[in-house]
């Protein structure tokens, strides 16, 4: 792991107190590498901005204003994102610091925000979308999967297609129906997409800029039951590419995978499983297609057990598509099968049984005694 | 009120009438001078790109019955609405075709073989809209491309390259579907995000009185061209047969639009003579009736027609279907001349940056094609 930002060192550097946030910065995603070169002699020396303490909400906000600032093609567009600041209030105030040109409160349609932004990037703009809800995306899905997804192989690779499509998604708030999904499989399915999900805020923060600064078009997956907490956000290192997978605990028993709100889950499962003296290594995703399995398979080799955890239907899932690759790269190392826990293959239920639905702890811990036991 | 007593009616304009004589209804009249101020070259250039894409359809016919492309899509029957449409375009407008336009692509500069490629099935896409004349892609998922027209049009406008009061600088963007397209929710999203933008655009429905074998009634109760004043800009119902009415509208909207007056809707009435593709077969859901209705208002006769009044020679018209042979002969023969891509286009450019994917299935396919080299005699 280089340079990976794990809990114990970002707490230490937010210790530290440094400050800087809202201070404008030319520092584009892609040159923010973790060791920054000494910078020329005659360049003012780059600012040391810190780590913040902040949630995802904000640090997406944050990185959504970075990428407004740095370059003046980037647009946002979606329902109420302008003065509102989007109903999670995620873009609140850059309407008001970018204008009505750079922040588009659009008609109330998603395939027509979705459809206008692939004529805009056809024009040269770089569009990040809200969808309002997950379940609110499937308007879009034929502009999504029959056009987004064809542009730049139907352009022969003349035409970029680099459109960030930001999905609220999952469950755990207790909302109505149609609030609640995770519908990540459908698109991690769809060639000529890139998908990913953040699982907290210092990887919200670089990866939605990563995400705009990619010429490709990407779904961004942002677990808004993690909008919430705070957590520390390094704003000078990135610490990873956009498509890393990274091992978040290490542990030597089995390895639990997940992606999104999941790796908190999996975190308290571990947490729960060291108290019973098991030794769980936990495994955050962060990009759904393509997947990075190196970090992932390097894991399982050490450990033999997989565990794959996931808030959607488990049917045809990343979560399938992960136990089979698994299967086929490290079936020598496995002491157990690949495990799945995955909501069910039912409509998300009505909120009052989501707690039941919703991949917990209790059943993380539920499959990794089933590993053991092999 | 009953529904049968219901009055949904729009006037059709009309220059040039199914006889060939030029006599402006009235609400064309506004349009004379535009026609009037035309010189005798492009007047003559109308007639020879209607027979070019008439010729055209032909050749396109034949090579797919002789099993060389999968399909072609024929657009005769349709040839005044769109050779006088794309003629009112100006350089710098943006073309967004259906899949129906292979005229109005080679007036934008399109080699046609472009089109062969793609009906063959040696390409997804086919060419690179910087170099036809802003004429971009085909669209075969219907009415997709008028959201794609629109994005790009608020974009001429964010750019502030469109309503500068400069007519020969300042952009619109021309985007083409049919009256089946009409129905599909992002044809009506496309009219709503337009009129909420006030893009520089103009919205042209051939409306070809046919969805393969579904008639426009299917579509709508009411002529297409009302539901412009639905979504808040003008809509304009034409004779879509006659070529002088298609340019003279579809040049005032476009006008009207680069100068920043917002979008206009045209539904131009005009007919499918022939089959929607290659694939289909007419004589299962119209009359013969309704076809001899139409041969009587051909667009290429009638035009012919007020050529020679104006006096146009025979030697004219017979270099125009000379030269149309020609380009047809030349299409064809290139068009059998097409090779098949090799396999890396399966992978190349599905995106714009490097894919992990990407990399291990084409070097999986390569390996798996080798593997037969040499191997079994």
């Amino acid at each position: 792991m280089s340079a990976g930002i794990d809990e114990e060192v970002r707490v230490t550097d937010v210790a530290n107190g440094a400050s800087g946030l809202d201070t404008p910065s030319d520092t584009r995603p892609t040159e923010a590498a973790p060791s920054a070169a000494t910078p020329p002699v005659d360049s003012p020396a780059p600012e040391v901005r810190g780590v913040h303490t902040l949630s995802m909400a904000k640090a997406i906000n944050a990185g959504l204003r970075e990428a407004l600032l740095g370059d003046e093609k980037v647009l946002l567009m979606g329902e109420d994102i302008g003065p509102l600041g989007g109903v999670f209030r995620v873009t609140e105030g850059l309407s008001a610091e970018f204008g009505e040109k750079r922040v588009l409160d659009t008609p109330l349609a998603e395939s027509g925000i979705v459809g206008t932004a692939i004529g805009l990037a056809m024009r040269g703009y770089r569009p990040v979308i809200e969808i309002q809800f997950d379940g609110f995306i499937f308007p879009a899905f034929d502009q999504i999967t029959t056009q987004l997804s064809r542009q730049t192989v139907r352009h022969d690779g003349t035409l970029s297609m680099p459109i960030v499509i930001r999905v609220p998604y999952g469950g755990h708030i207790g909302s109505i129906e149609h609030h609640q999904e995770s519908p990540e499989a459908y698109f991690a399915h769809t060639p000529g997409l890139r998908v990913v999900s953040p699982s907290n805020p210092h990887d919200a923060y670089w990866m939605i800029q990563e995400a705009i600064a990619s010429n490709d078009p990407v779904l961004f997956f942002e677990p808004k039951s993690r909008y919430w907490p705070k957590g520390p956000v390094d704003l000078d290192h990135s610490g990873l590419p956009l498509h890393a997978s990274r091992v978040v605990r290490h542990g030597t028993d089995v390895t639990l995978v997940g992606h999104g709100a999941m790796v908190a889950t999996l975190l308290q499962a571990a947490d729960i499983a060291a108290e019973e003296g098991r030794s769980v290594e936990v495994v955050d995703l962060r990009s759904l297609s393509p997947i990075d399995y190196g970090p992932l398979l390097d894991s399982v080799n050490r450990t033999g057990r997989l565990i794959v955890a996931q808030e959607a239907y488990g049917n045809v899932s990343i979560g399938s598509e992960i136990a089979a690759t698994v299967a086929e790269r490290a079936f020598y190392s496995l002491e157990a099968p690949v495990l799945r826990v995955s909501g069910f293959d039912t409509p998300f239920p009505p909120a009052a049984l989501e707690t039941e639905f919703l991949p917990s702890p209790d059943r993380v811990l539920e499959a990794v005694d089933r590993a053991l036991a092999y | 009120m009953p529904a049968s007593e219901r009055d949904f009616t729009a006037p059709t304009v009309q220059l040039l009438t199914p006889e060939g004589e030029l006599r402006a209804t009235p609400e064309a009249e506004a349009y004379l001078p535009l026609i009037e101020a035309l010189d005798d070259a492009t007047l003559q250039r109308f007639h020879r790109d209607m027979t070019v894409s008439r010729r055209l359809d032909v050749a396109g016919a034949n090579l797919q019955r002789q099993g060389q492309l999968a399909l072609w899509v024929p657009s005769l029957g349709q040839e005044a609405a769109q050779v006088g449409s794309a003629h009112a375009a100006r350089p710098q407008d943006h073309i967004f075709p259906s899949y129906r336009e292979h005229i109005v692509g080679m007036i934008r500069g399109l080699d046609p073989v472009r089109i062969m490629a793609l009906l063959r099935g040696t390409t997804l896409g086919g060419w690179n809209p910087e170099e036809t004349g802003n004429f971009h892609l085909y669209t075969l998922v219907l009415a997709s491309q008028t959201l794609h027209s629109t994005g790009y049009a608020m974009g001429l406008q964010f750019d502030g390259a469109t309503a500068t009061g400069d007519p020969d600088a300042d952009a619109a963007v021309l985007v083409y579907y049919g009256d089946g397209s009409t129905s599909q929710g992002d044809a009506n999203e496309a009219l709503v995000f337009a009129s909420s933008y006030q893009t520089p655009q103009v919205f042209f429905i051939q409306n070809n009185q046919w969805a393969i074998s579904v008639p426009v009634s299917r579509q709508s109760r009411s002529p297409l061209s009302l539901r412009g004043g639905g979504f808040g800009m003008p809509g304009i119902r034409i004779d879509g047969n006659d070529v002088l009415i298609s340019y003279a509208v579809t040049r005032q909207a476009l006008e009207e639009a680069r100068a920043g007056e917002g979008p206009t809707l045209i539904e131009a009435l005009t007919y499918r003579m022939g089959a929607h593709t290659t694939a289909d077969d007419p004589t299962k859901y119209r009359t013969d009736a309704e076809v001899e209705y139409w041969q009587q208002r051909d667009p290429i006769a009638r035009y012919r027609t007020w050529l020679e009044s104006r006096g146009a020679s025979a030697a004219f018209f017979a270099e125009v279907d000379e030269e149309a042979s020609d380009i047809a002969a030349d299409v064809r023969r290139r068009a059998l001349e097409i090779t098949v891509p090799t396999r890396e286009k399966i992978f190349a450019h599905v995106y714009s940056e490097a894919h992990p994917l990407m990399v291990e299935q084409a070097a999986w396919l390569d390996a798996f094609e080798n593997s037969f080299d040499g191997g079994a005699e």
